[in-house]
Formats: structure tokens, sequence, C-alpha cells
């Protein structure tokens, strides 16, 4: 028992280590892009300087300096937390990402939730009920989410809960933004809205911002639901065909301690990769989801960033994105490990 | 599947014929017809086959790959995964309950939840392939508990369990100042043991283990206690078939069927297997039913054998009747293809032709294309079942050995 607990702390150790140059890989690239290829003069100057001052500039920065030091030298100001200024949103990089990017994780956290607390029951209904109609209607279901494009999902949902059932007298839903800052007094704590409603005990600003959720979550969630539904089902019906399916029906147990006991966890291990990926998808698909429902999130961010070639924005993002990736494959391995004993002594 | 048991509840609730069995015979499988419903046709894997087992028997179905042993072990324990179809046929059993009454029922028509009582229970099946049957998620004590938890009600052994912790807490301590208290909970738990109470799910897992413990320590494991807590692909090939054999034994089962357990392995751990599902058919007074192509193994442990061919039960007879008199052309074909070390030979000897498609089986007799002795009633008619000595069925026109002729 003991020794097994020690196993997996060494495994958590090794694969948090192994992250590490991937990381780094991700941060030259960054520096690639940004400030060798193209003159990385030009994100100090504007219209105004005079040629008599590049020098000085290039002194100041450090431009002058070999690559591999301007390597460096990028590495050294990420760590001690000077990632620029941003262009876009008028202020440091740091705290540009402080304000948004809470938006986008609680987004694509609760837009997860959504997914997997409904994905996975559809994808173990739907193959256990293989060719019936359950499984027909969720096949359907599931195919519309990976094949219809996320901005006009988003505005027919916003069409018909915004604008119709306003239209129709309807309780409606609101068309954007994380809660009513007309009428509900919120100071951010930690910027997670749901979370500092919680922290506060405000009741009023949680339902608000629940009532805002509804929108843009089904929209990002619905996408990853069906990604989540197919990929159930069918490792489902992978693992059912088994041989240690036949031998768990043999000691005589019920088709459902069968399924839920002997053949879920198996099937699991694809589908927690899948949603691994997912994770890391969400953020970037965010992008489009925030800009149509008003989210100030990275994703808005983002953009603007890029359509203005604002470099630090764009590499905080790439990093952050990265990161993003990164840990949710970290923590993607981890649950495998206590999936599968199989993998953890690997 | 599903299908299969809800027309099985129906035929249940409309009749309610009451089956016969010889004495002695605890198993009886007749005119067993399992079809699968593939793309390409009907594959009429099991066309009536019949065959005894008796009280104490160890029965072997021998044949070739695809002649239908593997979905006759499958069909009697109605595991057969769809597209297969028990058609047709009884697999008429005798249940002995705890309190020594006899209950004769035919398999096929139980519902499903009486079926789950029978499998692992009262017949249980170890699986060909140790790499592939245990899941790998679980650990090997576990997945053995899970069988004895399911089928057994534990409560005596839990109340015993309690009573010995109780005791030996008061053993190492006695001048412990709740030793007044422990000694009347044990008290207390004695006056119970007539009649038990139903245990907790905890206690009931921690008995259930225990016994899964004591199973692998049946089934001449080294350490079992460490294996119990091991995971499958810890464990080699030839301890994960005996921890397959202590799963199935777990409940002590009136049959025990063999899928091929020993192919996977090699020939010292399979004569290792062999020897101890002997000894442990006489201690826990089962039958067993082996399945094999290996004639060696048929002859080393086996009473009776059942000779198969695609689908059918061509000749059953006791080991020795077989070996030394075999009727069936099919049968002799057999013996007659197995190396002698005594003789040098070029070739070894065949059976001339390929297994038939059980998509469109021949007519008549299913071996006839084959048949050195075939004769035109033979792709006509489907040979009767004869007993030509007694306890020798055959299914042939042409008996050979010492009944040639005498048609």
């Amino acid at each position: 028992m003991k020794w097994s607990t020690m196993r997996l702390r060494d495994y958590v150790i090794r694969r948090i280590f192994l992250s590490i140059p991937v990381i780094i890989g991700v941060l030259a690239i960054t520096f690639v892009l940004a400030y060798v290829v193209g003159n990385p003069l030009a994100l100090y100057v504007d219209e105004r300087t005079t040629p008599d001052a590049y020098a000085a500039i290039r002194l100041e920065h450090g431009l002058d300096e070999p690559i591999y030091v301007q390597f460096f030298l990028y590495l050294r100001n990420l760590f001690a937390g000077d990632w620029g200024y941003s262009n876009t949103a008028r202020m440091d990089v740091i705290p540009t990402i402080q304000r948004y990017f809470p938006a986008t994780i609680e987004l694509a956290i609760v837009s997860m939730i959504i997914a997997v607390v409904i994905g996975i029951p559809l994808g173990i209904i739907s193959a256990t009920k293989k060719d019936k109609l359950t499984d027909h209607v969720t096949r359907v279901i599931a195919l519309a989410g990976v094949s219809m494009p996320i901005f006009w999902f988003a505005l027919m949902l916003k069409y018909l809960f915004y604008f119709q059932f306003f239209m129709w007298g309807l309780p409606f839903l609101p068309e954007g933004g994380r809660y009513s800052f007309i009428y509900v007094d919120y100071t951010p704590i930690t910027n997670f809205v749901l979370l500092d409603a919680v922290l506060t005990l405000n009741g009023v600003l949680f339902f608000d911002a629940l009532i805002h959720f509804v929108m843009p979550a089904m929209c990002l969630g619905y996408i990853f639901l069906a990604i989540i539904t197919r990929m159930m089902r069918s490792s489902m019906l992978e693992v059912l065909k088994e041989d240690y399916i036949t031998l768990a029906r043999s000691k005589g147990l019920t088709e459902r301690v069968v399924i839920y006991r002997h053949a879920l966890r198996n099937a699991m291990i694809p589908t927690v990769t899948v949603i691994g990926l997912a994770f890391g998808g969400l953020i970037t698909g965010a992008v489009l989801t925030e800009t149509i429902f008003s989210w100030p999130g990275l994703g808005r961010w983002a953009v603007a960033a890029i359509l203005t070639s604002d470099i630090p924005s764009i590499n905080a993002f790439t990093i952050l994105v990265a990161i993003i990736f990164v840990s949710a494959n970290l923590i993607v391995d981890l649950i495998y490990a206590t999936l599968d004993p199989r993998i953890r002594y690997g | 599947m599903m299908t299969m048991t809800e027309s099985d509840n129906e035929i249940h609730d409309s009749q309610d014929e009451i089956h016969t069995l010889e004495p002695d015979v605890i198993l009886d499988v007749r005119g067993l017809k399992t079809s699968f419903y593939t793309y390409e046709g009907v594959v009429k894997a099991l066309d009536g086959v019949s065959v005894q087992l008796k009280k104490g028997q160890t029965l072997a179905f021998v044949g070739e790959t695809g002649c239908g042993k593997s979905v006759t072990a499958k069909s009697i324990m109605r595991l057969v995964d769809s597209p297969g179809v028990i058609e047709a046929g009884e697999v008429v059993f005798r249940d002995r309950t705890l309190d020594k009454e006899e209950v004769i029922s035919d398999l096929l028509k139980l519902s499903e939840d009486e079926m789950r009582h029978i499998r692992g229970n009262r017949i249980a099946i170890v699986f060909q392939d140790p790499a592939t049957y245990p899941n790998p998620v679980f650990r090997v004590g576990d997945q053995i508990a899970e069988v004895i938890s399911l089928h057994q009600n534990l409560a005596e052994e839990a109340l015993v369990m309690k009573i010995d912790r109780l005791e030996e807490t008061l053993a190492e301590n006695p001048q412990a100042p709740n030793a007044e208290e422990i000694k009347e909970k044990i008290s207390e738990y004695k006056s119970q043991l007539d009649d038990p109470p139903p245990p907790t799910d905890d206690d009931k897992k921690k008995v259930a283990k225990k016994k899964a413990v004591e199973m692998l320590k049946m089934v001449r494991m080294p350490s079992p206690e460490e294996i119990a807590n091991q995971y499958p692909h810890e464990l080699s090939g030839g301890m994960r078939q005996r921890a397959l054999i202590a799963m199935s034994l777990s409940c002590n089962p009136q049959i025990l069927i063999c899928d091929e357990a020993t192919t996977a392995l090699d020939v010292t751990v399979q004569a290792q297997v062999l020897n101890l599902l002997n000894e442990l058919k006489a201690d826990f007074d089962s039958s067993i039913i082996i399945i094999t192509h290996d004639l060696g193994v048929v002859a080393e442990t086996c009473t009776h054998v059942a000779v198969m061919y695609a689908g059918v039960v061509v000749e059953y007879a006791s080991t020795d009747e077989l070996f030394s008199d075999p009727v069936h052309p099919y049968t002799s074909g057999l013996l007659r293809a197995i190396p002698k070390l005594t003789e040098k030979v070029d070739r070894l000897l065949q059976i001339k032709g390929m297994v038939p498609n059980l998509i469109t089986p021949p007519t008549g007799c299913r071996f006839h294309p084959r048949c050195e002795f075939a004769t035109s009633i033979c792709s006509e008619q489907r040979p009767p079942r004869e007993e030509v000595k007694p306890g020798h069925l055959v299914e042939c026109f042409h008996p050979q050995g010492s009944v040639k002729g005498r048609r």
C-alpha cells in the first residue's frame, strides 16, 4: 500500500520535470517569432522617434547583444514579472492578464463541467443502447455539435433566447457580459465572479452571474459535449467487446455493475485524454464566444492584440495557452495513473 | 442478448413444465442450437448439440477450431454475445441448494435474474486467455472477492471475524480498562451465531477479501496475501490463470467449465493447472467440463469425451473407450493425426479437406464431404444418434472400429 503511493508521488514529480522542456520550447518559439523575425526595434519606436535615437534604444533594451544573450534577457524579464507593456489594453501585460484571465478560465471551467457532466452519461447510454432510438438521437446531437460553427450557434442562441424571448414577452437571457453591472454592486476580489459571490455570500450576484453564464457556457460547452459524447460512446463500445466484460458477466454480476464498475473505468481512459486536450482547446475556442457575448476575457484581448501587432500581448497569450495545455495534460496523466494501474509503473 | 431475455421470460411465464433428469446426471444438454446473424448470413454454429454430464465426471469437448466448443460453453452459461442467438434446445440443470434439496430447471427458460444466480455460483467458467480475461484496473483479490460477496451471505463469517478480532485485542491487553465491555460484546456476538444478523457492507467486503486470499492459497499461489493486492499485469500467465481458477471456484460451483483454460500456458504450467483441477474437483465435489483441442490433456484428465465437428457432437464415450475404439470416421481421423514418437514418418497424417463454412453447411451429415466412407445417404439425411455400445453414442451411417459393417 505504502510503496504504491510513493510510486505515485515519484511519477508526479517526474511528469512535472518533463513538462519544463516543453515550456522552454514554447518560450524559445515566442521569442524567435517576436524578437528575431522582423525588426525588434519596431516595438519601441513610433512616428515621432528620430533615427538618431535608435542606437540609444538598442542599447537600452539590449538589442545589440548576440541573440542567445537576448534570449536570456527575455527569459530573465519573464521570470522577473516584466512581460512588457500592452498597447491594446493600455497597461502592463501582467495586470491585464490578472484582469482578463479569470473571466476566460471561469467560462472554460463552467463549459467543461457542463460538457463532462452531460457528455459522459450520454456516451454511456448511447453505447449501451446501441442502434436503438436513444442512440440515434444522441448521435445526431453529437454530430450537430461537432459540425456546427461556434459563431453561428452563438448567434442563433442569442437570437432565440435574447431577441425572440424579449419580443414574445418571455423572461429572456442577458445578451452579454459577466454580470449586470447596472443593478448589481460588485467589487472584484479574485476576479472570478462566481467565486467572489460565494466568498461575499452575495446571492443576488451569484444568481445574476449564473444567468449570464447560460448562453456562453452552453455555446462553448456544446461543442465539447459533442466530442466527449462521441469519444465516450466509441471507447465504451470498444471496452464492452473486451474479454474481461465477458468474465464479469460470467460471474453473475448485473448489467449495471458490469457497465458502471467494470467497463466505465477502462472506457474513461481514452475519454480523459480528449477532455484534457479539449480543455486547452476551450481557451482558444473561447475567443469567438467571448467576442459574440461581450465576455471580458483573454480572447477579446488577444484578438485585438493580433489585429494591432501588439507583440507583448500576443506572446503573453501564447505562453499562457501553452502553460494551460501543458498543465491540462499533466492533470490528464495523473488521472490516468489513478485510473489504470499499468501506467503508474510503466 | 436483450431480446433473448425478454422472449425467455415469456416462455418461462407461459409454460412451467417439469423437467425430468436421470439420476446422477447434473447437466443435460438437449438439441442445443445457436446461430450468429452476421452480414454474410446466418452462421449455424451449433446444430443440435446433445450431451450429458454426470456428477463427478470430467467431460472433454474436443474438435477443431471453430467447431463450436466454446459456443457450447457460452450457450450453457447463456453468455452468447450479440449477434449470437440461442434458438432451440434445453439445458437441464440439477441445482443442489444449501439444504440438499434438488431443483431441476431448464437454464434457457430462466429469467435473467435467476440465471445470474447460476452464473459464477452454480456453474462457473474459466476462460482461455489469462492475459485478457482479468480486468486490468482492479486488484486480483478484489476481483475474486467480488464474486464471493455477490453470491454468498457471509453473515456467519462476518460475525466470527468480529469475535476473533475482539478476542485478539483482549489477548493482547487483558488489563485494558474496557476489558469487561469487550467480554460482554464477545458473548453477545456468540449468542447471535445461530441466527447471524446480515453483515454491514464493510464487514462483508473484509470477509470476502479474506476468503479471496484463502482461495488464492487453495490454488497454490505463492504468498497469496501479497498477490491479492496486486494487479493482473504484475502476475505471470500461469499465476493469472490460477487466479482465474480461484475466482471460478470461490463459490463451490457444481460445474466448472474450462474453456481451453490451459492452451495459453506452457507445458509445465499446464500440467500443474490440470493436476490442480483434478485435486480441486475432488475437494469441491464438482464436475468439470474441459474444452480443448489437445488430445493429450483429454487422455490425462478426462473421464468422458464428446467429439465435436461443425456444430454437432458426432461421438460421445468414456475416454478409454474412445481412444481404444473410435467409431466415427472423424474421431479415428483425429486420433490417427496424433504423431507417434516411436514411428518415423515424413508427413503427419491429416484429414483431407477443410472445415465447412457454417453459413452454408453440407446437407445431411456435416462430415460427408471429407469422409472416406461417405455414400449417397450421408449427403441426404442427418444420421441419427445411436448407442452402438453401452455409453458409446455416435452419429454416423457408417460406423467404424469394432462395430464396423453392422449396418
